[in-house]
């Protein structure tokens, strides 16, 4: 069964639905930071802004501190509840997706400090226009994965592991293009090879993108997407699985009657 | 008689990686039919206790039948070794076939059905006698008189029950010194003594203590190569640690029918969804 946007707040015992509210604020409000540390992050590399840089690198702490928080908070609930179905899910999904943020949260700072590293160069360099594209893309994914993840939402969570395709062939040609600059002009080494080192950054942005958007789909049909293809992922929770075809075998009544 | 001198549950070992390929095995090959409910409804005079219900049960794995107290499940169990007979005012439609054969059929001899199809209920109700002759009891009354071949059998069945250890110095102590876990134990010890293809398991550990309760599942898991066993159970944990299979029943009707990773991670019915995590439904 589809997991239902408020079907956490029907337990019978209040205190499990409370319980299972605090964890999807808590990760929406991670999420929000980390959200916030990424814009910070590219803010401060595309126009050299080193006081943002080190805010950012600052921030990571916080957002440590929350996703052990939340981690804690899972394994409590599943201690004390045995949770399952849509609960248990839920539980794992949540599990799964904060480290994923955690992740986000560690390329934005690494994203930071290469642009303290960066400061003072030229935003005409080569491969500034590439971070410029792939920032603002994986920028956009992250928030509509947290989006598709408050709202249930899995026709936005396929769109964005459509846009990590693109974000993974841009990168690849972006550093294409950057290898060849640096052959032409070796003085250029030090400064390419960081934009490269943050544009890796934003490329495993993306795929962490990626992997919630799969929670996503996990958490609303049930069904694991991980390492298929996107344009397969609706067949996936479209056809009958292989443990109903036993069922039917097993139960030819069911169908009859139903 | 000879493979009764090599105990027929010697070599059972437990493995937990074995079982999650037997576990995964079970999804992927569908199992053979040993017991199948048809359209069976049941009335106990004018309440309506089975709706219709449409069960297959696969040889050699565990199936446990979950729902609210008074869905029928009890009621459905008691069904599959005619136990219902004998209770006035209660009819019933359908079929109920045993390796294909319909189990109500005037021709079936229900002593020779309940040979086939054994029954452990919730609280053990050990005969009061010695525990060496409870486990004796069904061979004796099939006609059992050799003394090493009932030794042999006790043992087996003792050792199956995962008890002889416990038990084999004091044999002929009263059943009723044992405890209460090791007494259900000993009913499951006397239910497969006389080696029925069916086991039927009605709270089987509902009455016991976390420890004795692991134990008695540990054993069912290892019964199933044997034996085809089904359980009712209240505890949903338990269901899922020990089953193959999961019904979900409620008002008398079979909700949903699946294998048990399946209806306690993503079920289908929005029923069974409620039931098992615990919602208003």
């Amino acid at each position: 069964m589809d997991f239902k946007k408020d079907a956490h707040t029907h337990h019978i015992s209040q205190k499990f639905n409370v319980e299972l509210d605090q964890i999807r604020n808590r990760l929406m409000e991670m999420g929000g930071m980390v959200e916030q540390q990424m814009d910070r992050a590219l803010r401060a590399i595309l126009h050299q802004d080193t006081a943002l840089a080190e805010k950012v690198v600052h921030g990571d702490e916080r957002i440590n501190r929350m996703e052990v928080g939340i981690e804690e908070a899972c394994t409590r609930i599943i201690a004390r509840r045995q949770p399952a179905a849509s609960d248990l899910r839920l539980l794992i999904t949540v599990s799964k997706a904060i480290n994923d943020l955690e992740r986000i949260g560690d390329e934005a700072s690494k994203i930071a400090r290469l642009s303290i590293t960066l400061g003072g160069t030229s935003q005409a360099s080569p491969g500034y226009d590439d971070l410029k594209h792939v920032g603002y893309r994986v920028q956009s994914m992250t928030r509509q994965a947290l989006t598709a993840f408050a709202r249930l939402d899995t026709d936005n969570a396929m769109d964005v592991a459509r846009q990590d395709n693109w974000v993974d062939k841009h990168y690849q040609e972006a550093l294409g293009r950057l290898i060849q600059h640096m052959k032409s002009n070796v003085d250029s080494i030090d400064e390419v090879m960081a934009i490269i080192w943050a544009l890796r950054a934003l490329e495993r942005i993306g795929d962490h993108a990626r992997n919630l958007a799969e929670d996503v789909i996990y958490l609303v049909k049930g069904e694991y997407v991980r390492h298929q293809r996107v344009d397969d992922w609706q067949s996936c929770f479209d056809e009958t699985p292989l443990t109903d075809s036993v069922q039917s075998k097993l139960s030819p009544g069911k169908q009859t009657e139903n | 008689m000879s493979d009764l001198k090599q105990p027929p549950f010697a070599n059972i070992a437990i493995d937990s990686d074995e079982r999650e390929e037997e576990r995964e095995a079970t999804v992927s090959e569908p199992a053979a039919l040993k017991l199948e409910a048809q359209m069976l409804s049941l009335h106990y005079a004018e309440t309506l206790a089975l709706d219709n219900v449409n069960l297959a049960i696969p040889s050699n794995k565990v199936t446990v039948c979950i729902g609210p107290s008074g869905c029928g499940k009890t009621t459905l169990l008691r069904c599959f070794n005619r136990m219902n007979d004998l209770i006035i005012g209660c009819r019933m439609t359908g079929r109920i076939l045993l390796d294909g054969e319909n189990i109500n059929n005037r021709r079936v001899d229900v002593v020779s059905l309940r040979r086939r199809v054994g029954m452990v209920f919730q609280k053990p109700n050990p005969f009061p006698m010695s525990i060496y002759d409870n486990v004796a009891y069904g061979l004796r009354i099939q006609g059992t008189k050799y003394r090493r071949i009932l030794d042999e059998a006790v043992e087996a069945a003792l050792n199956a029950a995962a008890l002889w250890n416990e038990v084999k110095d004091r044999l002929d102590r009263p059943a009723a010194t044992l405890s209460g876990g090791q007494q259900q134990r000993l009913m499951i010890a006397r239910a497969i003594a006389i080696q029925p293809e069916v086991l039927l398991l009605d709270e089987p550990a509902s009455a016991l203590d976390p420890i004795s309760s692991l134990k008695v599942e540990e054993l069912i898991h290892e019964l199933r190569k044997k034996f085809t066993i089904v359980m009712v159970t209240h505890n949903m944990q338990q269901a899922a640690r020990v089953s193959d299979f999961t019904a979900f029943m409620d008002q008398g009707r079979l909700i949903e029918f699946a294998t048990t990773d399946r209806l306690f991670t993503n079920p289908r019915e929005k029923k069974t969804e409620d039931y098992i995590t615990g919602r208003y439904s």
